[in-house]
């Protein structure tokens, strides 16, 4: 029984919204597993269903291989996309207070050093930075040394030097052993942190494996992209996909593309070639640019 | 200028027609006080206040004094009820139908009006006396300030608290950890209770000391009185808040539990002789029952089994406000 944690069939329904719809999974333990998708996607309705938060219209959560109760919370942690901490406490007793919470606890010299409260403990929790509160955040849902741990949208917001230093302490955390399942907006994180990956649009999973099998399934070769002003009212050959205000070509044969673009007079100043990333994959699969 | 000052102006508006809960209240709140006030005193105030025992016995003749207008007549069943309001100087006459006396207290100017009328008016009623010193208004009121006082800081301490919780989030993440509802929610109760009380015990021990106000029962029996009060209050106010997650929607709850009762409680003024109906209602407020066994305690000196039934009333209603809030409390309610 490796699964940490699975869900089978997750169905939550909001009147006429269908915000997840009919989700399956599983996460092995030890494992880093991010939920990505757009805005609407229903990331955080499907954490808050792992965690317990809101009831699920159907399906089934498992966690440490029972059906989820409250008796697990002794064992996750947890960190929201949004929310406000009690007003007038310090972030010590912040951390005080979360601690009581829980039979068992990680060594509170440990957290701070682990997640570098250090600096701000008698700071109140209000008048934190981003950057701060996130890692105070991180810490309560570290607090009681969890074996599973739920990070919705943990990085946004922070600038892109916070963001890393918390992409090292997220690493810091699975080497420790614990089981993380996190959502993002971001491929770069996703592509730094998971080993597995659930691509979800509108409700669904699209797409699922880890980074380099997703970009191996969707992508081979290059992408080859264009100013979209470039291929206006010309008729080509091949696909293409919009992004902002580029296009792209993803081949395997970039001689036979750029031929193919010079003969329909396409003009190549502004021409570029690179490895397709996450970011990609993103795209083509929620067709969001297009969407938009 | 102009123009930006109008936008601003319109979209403030918007937003206050908008509003079903708060304009609800802006205008029926108002009509609500005035008819209120008018169906309690719209009579006009009598210039004579008259105790009357034996009223209930069907009387074939009533004493022509009782046919005289401007005077109040207020029925009592006890004869030492009516007596300790006429040492008070809060009624002016005590009149037994059944017996043909009256009693009068030589301190008081209005008693002294009021027996030259029923002399003339009916000659044959004999003459009792009381005496007293008139009950200071600060000495009356006070009970109802400090009732006042706990009813406003239960009701919006707990329950504007867990509401702003709820929106802001921070009942989520509790709810996101051990923490059960009964354990927050028993701390947000004793957290109250100790504060309520702390500020009531100061405010009341202080005047007694500061101003000397009237202290003739039993301080401990005013500490519990106090307690018990304070409790049904903040189970009323998470009552209130068991569910909400809008700080209009429970501002104007809240409003219309706190202003009956500011009105018919007996804070400021006394309902003695008011309809039925309108002592019926207020006997239905937690602050009444409240503010009556206080008042009894430092005016009257009653004892803890005299004002029992008030307290029982309050416990009950503590008993009432706590199983509405457990079974409507939510941590988070499942729109945003
Ligand atoms: N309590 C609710 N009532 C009604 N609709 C809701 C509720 N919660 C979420 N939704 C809807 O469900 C859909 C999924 O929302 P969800 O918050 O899960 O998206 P998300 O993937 O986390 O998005 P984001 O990246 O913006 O955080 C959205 O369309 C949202 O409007
Ligand atoms: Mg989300």
């Amino acid at each position: 029984m490796t699964d940490l944690l699975s869900v089978h069939n997750l169905v939550k329904r909001y009147k006429q919204l269908t915000a997840v719809d009919g989700v399956s999974f599983s996460v092995a333990k030890g494992q880093c597993f991010g939920l990505l998708g757009p805005n609407g996607a229903g990331k955080t309705t499907t954490i808050e269903m792992m965690e317990g938060i809101s009831k699920p219209t159907s399906g089934e959560v498992r966690l440490f291989g029972e059906p989820a109760s409250r008796k697990a919370f002794e064992r996750v942690g947890i960190q929201f996309q949004n929310t406000a901490l009690q007003d007038y406490l310090t972030v010590a007793e912040t951390l005080a207070l979360f601690a009581a919470f829980y039979t068992k606890t990680i060594d509170r010299e440990e957290l701070i050093g682990l997640c570098s409260l250090g600096d701000f403990l008698n700071r109140d929790a209000r008048k934190l930075s981003g950057g701060q509160r996130q890692r105070l955040l991180l810490a309560l849902a570290l607090i009681n040394d969890p074996d599973l741990v739920f990070l919705d949208e943990p990085t946004t917001g922070l600038d892109p030097q916070s963001r890393r230093n918390f992409w090292e302490l997220v690493q810091a955390i699975k080497h420790r052993g614990k089981t993380i399942v996190l959502t993002t907006h971001y491929m770069d994180e996703a592509e730094t942190l998971c080993d597995d990956i659930a691509i979800m649009d509108q409700g669904r999973i699209v797409e699922r494996g880890s980074p380099a099998q997703l970009l191996e399934r969707h992508f081979d070769g290059v992408m080859v992209n264009l100013p979209a002003t470039a291929v206006e009212g010309k008729v080509l050959p091949f696909e293409m996909l919009a992004n902002r205000d580029r296009v792209e070509i993803q081949t395997t044969a970039v001689d036979a593309i750029v031929r193919q673009l010079a003969e329909a007079q396409v003009p190549l100043t502004g021409l570029q070639v690179k490895s397709p990333n996450l970011e990609d994959l993103f795209l083509k699969l929620t067709g969001h640019a297009l969407r938009a | 200028m102009m123009s930006r000052l109008l936008a601003v102006f319109n979209a403030r508006n918007k937003e206050f027609w908008r509003d079903r809960s708060s304009l609800a209240w802006n205008f029926a709140f108002p009509f609500l006080l005035v008819f209120g006030f008018y169906f309690i005193f719209g009579q006009g105030m009598p210039m004579f206040k008259v105790g009357v025992i034996g009223e209930q016995d069907a009387y074939i003749s009533r004493p022509a004094f009782m046919q005289l207008s401007h005077i109040q007549f207020v029925p009592y069943d006890e004869l030492e009820t009516a007596l300790n309001r006429a040492r008070r100087h809060q009624i002016d006459l005590v009149l037994d139908l059944d017996r043909q006396l009256y009693w009068v207290n030589e301190e008081s100017r209005n008693g002294y009006v009021a027996e030259r009328l029923l002399v003339n008016a009916d000659p044959d009623f004999n003459r009792r006396v009381v005496q007293g010193e008139p009950i200071r208004y600060v000495d009356w009121v006070l009970p109802g300030i400090i009732g006042m006082n706990i009813m406003f800081s239960s009701l919006f301490g707990v329950g504007y608290a867990i509401v702003r919780y709820r929106k802001n989030g921070v009942l989520k993440r509790l709810k996101a950890t051990p923490l059960s509802a009964f354990e927050f929610v028993s701390a947000q109760i004793l957290s109250r209770l100790l504060t309520v009380m702390l500020v009531a015990s100061i405010i009341y021990f202080g005047s007694h000391w500061a101003l000397s106000t009237l202290m003739l029962g039993n301080p401990f029996s005013l500490l519990l009185t106090l307690f018990v009060g304070a409790l049904a209050m903040i189970s009323l106010g998470l009552a209130v808040a068991s569910r909400s997650r809008s700080e209009e929607l429970t501002g104007g709850l809240m409003n219309m539990a706190t202003w009956p009762m500011m009105g018919l409680s007996q804070v400021w003024f006394s309902l003695e002789g008011a309809p039925p109906t309108v002592q019926s209602i207020a006997n239905a407020l937690p602050l009444t029952h409240l503010v009556s066994a206080a008042r009894e305690i430092t005016t009257e000196g009653a004892t803890l089994m005299q004002v029992s039934d008030h307290l029982l009333v309050l416990a009950g209603m503590t008993a009432l406000f706590l199983t509405i809030a457990a079974l409507l409390f939510n941590w988070d309610s499942d729109h945003r």
